[in-house]
């Protein structure tokens, strides 16, 4: 939690003595506060003073990056425990677990490594791999990282083993899993020996707390906490209160994302858990199956939850040609909310038809809720037809709305005069049919 | 040493609300639900003082979207699994009895005559002891042409009536006050509107405890995270004291779900999506549970996979 002013003034000197070029330590104490300047500034502040500023200014959840040859993810860092109260920031990893004695290991990594959905226009993969060390862990790692450059996770408790196994790995940033009372020194050091990033794992916040500050002691930084719970209400309970504890209490020893395995009360109940994860809190989710019928809605989540919830998705305004539109193309009407335009243009590009689609300014938001804040009238459609010059694309002046706004088709005609006006079917779906049978 | 967990206390909690009346009551019901109570955040019980018995909150229910007519718009893979029920609603309520249904919600539809409605509420009455709550099809005056007949032919069964809206409320309310019935209040997302609309149906006379509060909601990728949030900010409002958000919420992931593409288109589709059928339970059991999430006290639902996933989510969230 950042500190006052006043809390900062209290550490400085109080000489007043200006050289920082300011009148007096609490200007600025108050400058610092406001993070307008450097504590460097003042060459005075005591060793101590400096360690406590420093440590105030960390984020109350420590940001972990996972990296490998090219790729990293990032995880932590988050500042609220409600979406509304800001944004959540950094999206939890989705990670698929693989045995190392599976004989198919690198076809699988390779198949689930290929994988890549789109929604609204972005492209989504999974974050990484983690390998079980049920068997030779090294010869496991070799195949995996032949077949992809995410990062890993490795979940093994023989230290000589772990050892070899990093030390393929070098210059990564890899997770180790999981460091817990028994083991913490050993695995601490051999974290610390490859710079990577340990999980500790208990089953009660009070020795994982106790666990993080040993390990740090050692001398590693980057930790991420297994929190444990036997079921969805002791998880949501758990991760709840350890956020709490970082964000309220700016409690440090658990100030670290957490991570969560989906399937580990069974594979049938993955999506749900591996759902609750997504959306409180957890900064590493491990599914055990690559199903793109479960990983495509769990993505999607991910984004919906860690959208800003300040700025809606959306698509610049404009005309957009879809499959090579020709003079005598139709012109379709809608909106620069993301969901809204790719719902029409993916249905209109998998048809073939070719059509010049006018994307209106409508604030990024859909047909409906734009036509019902007024950001989607005949005025504005009129202005879009207009500034976008269409006139001077098309030999056939005909428009085609939305069918959910087919009340504005009478004031648009107005607007817009010497162009037809159409109104077209209500869902996106069912455009292609709509524009063979009905627009010749 | 032992941690001190920051605990919220909330002055507000949620309302009880009862729906269904046994025939002691004056209803013909086998089963009545009661719904609400919460008095932290969903599942949050460490906040709250412990309670049990009467006072411990209840768990989210399911309801089952069930239509008075067969409708030809609903996924294939819908139609598959209900089968010939989906011809006849009394048949489709004992299946969506079967399924684990804790209660009906049965939608008529502009094609139905107020003789009609009432005969099909009445069917699917006898065909099931849950609870029902039953929606009109949605246009003004077809809801109420046919709610009116409907409510005065079920006097004391406390169903619940919907869906009131801003722009048409008041002859439900009254009809629903008239004859022992709740109300489902629908605002567009908006903590706002949600509050003015029950302030309305609250100043008509009708009692606190039979408003349901509908936020809205919208699909997963088609804009779950505005009524995710909007619930969230309800529930906290209410929890702070706000008397006039206190009632327990219902929301329509099923509704939703299974109008998205994903849901309900087979062919066609990114190889990426995976196997359809899966997909489209995952699609609403992943709305669904978001919805849990976020404070949902009634999810209505239309596949049984994903009514039986659901259930098995609040029963871990409340027994953790
Ligand atoms: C999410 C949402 C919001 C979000 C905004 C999301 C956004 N960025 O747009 C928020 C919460 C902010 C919001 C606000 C409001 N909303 Co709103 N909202 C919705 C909701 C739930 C989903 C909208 C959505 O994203 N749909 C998905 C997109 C893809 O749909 P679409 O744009 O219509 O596109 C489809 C079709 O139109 C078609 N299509 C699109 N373009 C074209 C072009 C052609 C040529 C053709 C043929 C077809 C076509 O294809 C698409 C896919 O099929 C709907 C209810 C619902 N479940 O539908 C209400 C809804 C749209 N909202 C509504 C209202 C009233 C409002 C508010 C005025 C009230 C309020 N809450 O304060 C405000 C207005 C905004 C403001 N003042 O700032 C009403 C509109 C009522 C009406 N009929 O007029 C709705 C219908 C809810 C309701 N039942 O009352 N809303
Ligand atoms: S330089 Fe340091 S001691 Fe001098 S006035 Fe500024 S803050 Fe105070």
């Amino acid at each position: 939690m950042a500190l006052s002013g006043i809390q900062i003034y209290k550490m400085l000197p109080q000489t007043n003595c200006k050289e920082c070029g300011f009148p007096t330590c609490l200007a600025f104490a108050m400058k610092l506060a406001a993070k307008q300047v450097e504590l460097g500034s003042c060459p005075y502040v005591s060793e101590e003073s400096k360690k406590q500023l420093a440590e105030s200014a960390a984020p109350p959840i420590r940001l972990i990056t996972l990296r490998a040859n090219g790729t990293e993810i990032k995880v932590g860092n988050e500042v609220v425990m409600f979406r509304h109260e800001k944004t959540f920031y950094n999206k939890p990893g989705l990670f698929l677990r693989v045995k190392a004695s599976d004989p198919d290991l690198a076809k699988k990594v390779a198949a689930a490594d290929a994988y890549k959905v789109n929604y609204v226009g972005m492209d989504f993969t999974l974050d990484g791999y983690a390998i079980e060390a049920d068997s030779d862990l090294s010869a496991a790692v070799k195949a995996v990282r032949d077949v992809t450059k995410r990062p890993l996770m490795l979940i093994a408790n023989d230290v000589t083993l772990l050892d070899s196994s990093l030390g393929l790995l070098a210059g990564e940033g890899t997770l180790i899993y999981a460091g817990d009372s028994s083991n913490y020194e050993s695995l601490a050091d051999v974290a610390k020996k490859h710079k990577a990033t340990l999980v500790i794992k208990s089953d009660s916040l009070d020795d994982l707390a106790d666990l993080t500050q040993k390990v740090q002691a050692k001398g590693v930084e980057d930790m991420v906490l297994d929190l444990g719970g036997k079921n969805l209400g002791e998880w949501l309970t758990r991760s709840t209160q350890a956020r709490r504890l970082a964000l309220k209490s700016n409690f440090k020893p658990l100030g670290y994302p957490t991570i969560f395995f989906a399937a580990q009360n069974g594979v049938e109940k993955e999506a749900v858990y591996a759902a609750q994860a997504i959306a409180k809190y957890a900064g590493f989710v491990v599914l055990d199956t690559f199903a793109p019928e479960m990983i495509y809605p769990l993505l999607v989540l991910r984004e919906n939850i860690y959208t800003d919830p300040q700025k809606p998705i959306q698509v610049q305004p404009g005309v957009y040609e879809i499959n090579s539109p020709k003079p005598e193309s139709p012109v379709l009407v809608t909106t620069n909310f993301s969901i809204t335009y790719f719902a029409v243009a993916n249905e209109v590009e998998g048809s073939g038809l070719p059509a010049w689609l006018v994307v209106t300014d409508a604030e990024g938001m859909s047909v409906l809720t734009a036509w019902a804040a007024g950001k989607f009238d005949a005025e504005r459609i009129a202005k879009a037809i207009k500034g976008f010059n269409v006139a001077d694309k098309v030999s056939k002046k005909r428009i085609v709305l939305p069918g959910h706004v087919a009340v504005l088709s009478g004031e648009v005609e107005e607007e817009l005069p010497g162009w037809e006006v159409r109104v077209g079917p209500r869902e996106a779906v069912d455009l292609p049919a709509f524009m063979k049978q009905a627009l010749n | 040493m032992p941690i001190e967990i920051p605990k919220d206390k909330w002055p507000g909690s949620i309302k009880s609300i009862t729906i269904g009346a046994t025939s002691a009551e004056g209803g013909t019901r086998a089963k009545i639900i009661t719904i609400g109570g919460g008095t932290t955040m969903p599942y949050l019980q460490f906040d709250a003082p412990v309670l049990s018995g009467d006072e411990a909150p209840n768990k989210p229910v399911i309801a089952i979207e069930i239509k008075s007519h067969k409708p030809e718009d609903w996924s294939p893979l819908l139609a598959e699994v209900w089968g010939e029920a989906m011809s006849d609603p009394a048949e489709w309520a004992k299946k969506a009895e079967e399924a684990g249904a804790d209660l009906i919600v049965l939608a008529l539809t502009v094609d139905d005559s107020a003789e009609d409605a009432v005969r099909v509420v009445k069917s699917v009455l006898s065909a099931t002891g849950l609870p029902l709550i039953v929606w009109g099809p949605g246009q003004a005056e077809k809801d109420n042409e046919l709610l009116v007949p409907v409510s005065e032919a079920t006097k004391g069964e406390k169903l619940v009536l919907g869906i009131c809206e801003d722009k048409n409320y008041r002859t439900i309310v009254a009809t629903a006050m008239a004859n022992g019935h709740l109300v489902q209040a629908r605002a567009p997302m908006d903590v706002n509107l949600s509050k003015q609309l029950n302030i309305l149906i609250s100043d008509m006379g009708m009692p606190k405890d039979r408003i349901l509060m509908d936020p809205t909601t919208g699909a997963l990728g088609y804009g779950i995270e505005y009524g995710y949030s909007v619930m969230e900010r309800l529930r906290l409002a209410a929890l702070q004291g706000d008397a006039m958000t206190q009632f327990p919420m219902i929301v329509t992931p099923g509704f939703e779900a299974w109008k998205t593409k994903e849901s309900k288109v087979g062919e066609g589709v990114p190889e990426a999506w995976g196997d359809w059928t899966a997909r489209a339970i995952n699609w609403e059991t992943i709305t669904a549970t978001a919805l849990v999430e976020s404070g949902a006290d009634i999810v209505v639902l239309r596949h049984p996979e994903s009514v039986k996933r659901v259930k098995g989510a609040i029963e871990e969230l409340i027994t953790a």
